[in-house]
């Protein structure tokens, strides 16, 4: 349905720097190198300025593989080595039940509904959901 | 692997990331068009991106042909993922999850293996490897319900 | 040559019992209407089944003159398959066996026969029992036209009942703001279990609910292949931003669960449906207070 829209070069997925909090939108399917790029372009995003949290919003993604699970994660990792957090947000659930299926599960990154929810996650003056970090365990 | 017979509706090569997206984005077209549902469909598209992956990445670049198969009320698509790269050494070890030999979670093989309902492997070192993978739409037998 | 005689001889005798079933139509319908297929179906009025028993025996002349006597797919037949099927499936419903309506077709062989040994007793004795054998294969062919058409009307009311029953066996209902909840009642298979998953997940999007609950009060037993559906709607709720509790687990069902080894330690559960709810309005930071305690009773 939706056109692969980021070409080999060029096209970037925008990162989007709201407070302290980083707000990535990824759009339809992504190819590899894009995914990579992108990986990069949080890292240096970080590094240059007090960022607390990274919002990645793949309510517009219609596939998640192995690849691009393994750039979520080592995004996380890398954000969590500079003292900040990602939130995924807006999985689908069609996406949800594959990666599962896949043997995908994530367990180190935090999700949220929709990216709203994942900014007042990672907002300080947020009130926590009681017994919070529930969520947060990993097998 | 059940019938050989169907049509040939596609083949496309497997050279760049960019024919990886095309190769995603073909099995989605066509997996709708045979009316396979939205979850049916991720699978299948999933399933087909992690194995052309393998086939750029450790076969050097091969190539895919898609089928779609009919038999009785049951209608399926094959995806033939063929490269002539090294090989697989030890098949057994690399449908497993957590064997890897380049960049990912190692979940390609093993993984997709569980997100469609038939899957072959046919691999020789120093010959290439051949990956055949089949989904029926819903309500057709199920064969690999019953394993994990 | 003698196989070429017989073979005019048999089509010969189907014409002559075309001819006759057409000529004596009425009487025919007249004691069918008294055979218990016909008058357990029409029990308002006897008009109506000697109607029902003229197309009957309309359709069966049409046959025979066609040639066709041991062809279920004659084109005879068709006229009268929708009334065949709808009088076995009344007699279906008020508990006859497939055995049993067979017999009842095989019933109104006597009328008709007697019928037709009158109607032949001048004739010649060779042609007068070929008559005879055409109208036994004829009425035989009719009984396994009404079984089969009895069948295959069961066989689709089965396939519609199961898809019925899978749709409406899941339906995912909003508890709270942000809470959905499907309460599972009877045995999951496989098929089912997809369905839930799929409609509970579905339900969160469009509920964007934080909480799901999978109820399994009604559930009788859970087996490995359950609890992993299970534990799967749960990682692909997580994975999508919504916790998901499991709730009704029976003592019977927990022994089960520890004796296949599952371990569903990352699962958060309940005893009871009021006690996830409960939860889950606690970790929205949600308290529910008892009027009657805090201030003065109503009553």
């Amino acid at each position: 349905m939706s056109a692969p829209i980021a070409g080999s070069s060029g096209t970037q997925v925008p990162v989007l720097k709201l407070g302290t909090v980083l707000l990535v939108t990824l759009q339809g399917d992504l190819y590899d190198e894009a995914a990579e790029q992108l990986q990069r372009n949080i890292g240096e995003a970080i590094a240059a300025s007090s960022v607390t949290g990274v919002v990645i919003d793949i309510s517009g993604v219609e596939i998640v593989d192995s690849f691009l699970g393994r750039v979520f994660a080592e995004v996380a990792a890398h954000a969590k080595l500079l003292a900040a957090q990602t939130v995924v947000a807006g999985m689908r659930p069609a996406v949800a039940i594959t990666l599962v299926e896949l043997g995908l599960t994530l367990p180190g990154l935090r999700t949220a509904l929709n990216a709203e929810e994942a900014m007042r996650l990672l907002s300080p003056a947020s009130t926590p959901l009681h017994h919070s970090p529930a969520r947060q365990e990993s097998p | 692997m059940t019938d050989t017979s169907g049509r040939v509706t596609a083949c496309l090569p497997i050279r760049s990331d960019m024919d990886l997206a095309w190769v995603r984005q073909h099995v989605r077209q066509a997996a709708a068009q045979l009316g396979f549902g939205l979850v049916d469909q991720t699978k299948l598209v999933t399933a087909a991106s992690e194995l052309a992956r393998n086939t750029l990445v450790h076969g050097g670049g091969g190539q895919v042909e898609s089928t779609v198969l009919e038999t009785g009320a049951a209608r399926g698509l094959r995806l033939a993922f063929s490269d002539q790269g090294p090989g697989i050494p030890d098949i057994e070890r690399a449908l497993g999850d957590g064997y890897t030999s380049g960049g990912g979670l190692g979940l390609g093989l093993g993984g997709a293996r569980r997100l469609v309902h038939e899957f072959s492997i046919d691999s020789r070192p120093g010959e290439g490897t051949a990956v055949t993978v089949i989904c029926w739409t819903a309500g057709a037998p199920r064969p690999r319900e019953e394993s994990r | 040559m003698a196989d070429h005689q017989t073979a005019v001889h048999q089509e010969s005798s189907a014409q002559e019992v075309g001819d006759f079933l057409r000529r004596r139509r009425e009487q025919i319908a007249q004691r069918w209407a008294d055979e218990a297929l016909f008058r357990t179906v029409f029990t308002v009025s006897r008009d109506e089944a000697v109607e029902a028993g003229r197309a009957v025996v309309e359709a069966l002349a049409a046959v025979a003159v066609a040639g066709r006597v041991e062809d279920l797919g004659a084109a005879g037949f068709a006229t009268v398959r929708d009334q065949l099927g709808r009088m076995a499936a009344s007699r279906a419903r008020t508990g006859a066996t497939s055995a049993r309506i067979a017999d009842e077709v095989a019933a109104l062989r006597p009328a008709a026969s007697e019928l037709l040994s009158a109607d032949l007793a001048d004739s010649p004795r060779e042609l007068a029992e070929e008559c005879a054998v055409t109208l036994t294969a004829l009425l035989g062919t009719l009984r396994l036209v009404v079984l089969e058409t009895a069948l295959s009307a069961g066989q689709e009311l089965i396939d519609r009942q199961r898809l019925q029953l899978l749709e409406v066996a899941t339906p995912v209902i909003k508890l709270w703001t942000g809470v959905v909840a499907v309460p599972l009642i009877g045995t999951l298979d496989s098929a089912r279990s997809q369905v839930v998953m799929e409609s509970l997940l579905d339900a969160v999007v469009s509920q964007q609910a934080r909480f799901a609950i999978l109820d399994i009060t009604g559930v009788p037993t859970v087996d490995s292949l359950v609890a992993q559906h299970l534990m799967k709607t749960v990682a692909a709720a997580r994975l999508m931003g919504a916790e998901c509790i499991v709730s009704g687990i029976r003592p019977a069902i927990a022994q089960t669960i520890v004796h296949l080894g599952i371990d569903l330690g990352t699962v958060v559960t309940r005893a009871s449906l009021a006690d996830a709810l409960a939860y889950a309005l606690h970790r929205q930071g949600i308290a529910v207070v008892d009027q009657d305690r805090s201030g003065p009773s109503a009553r």
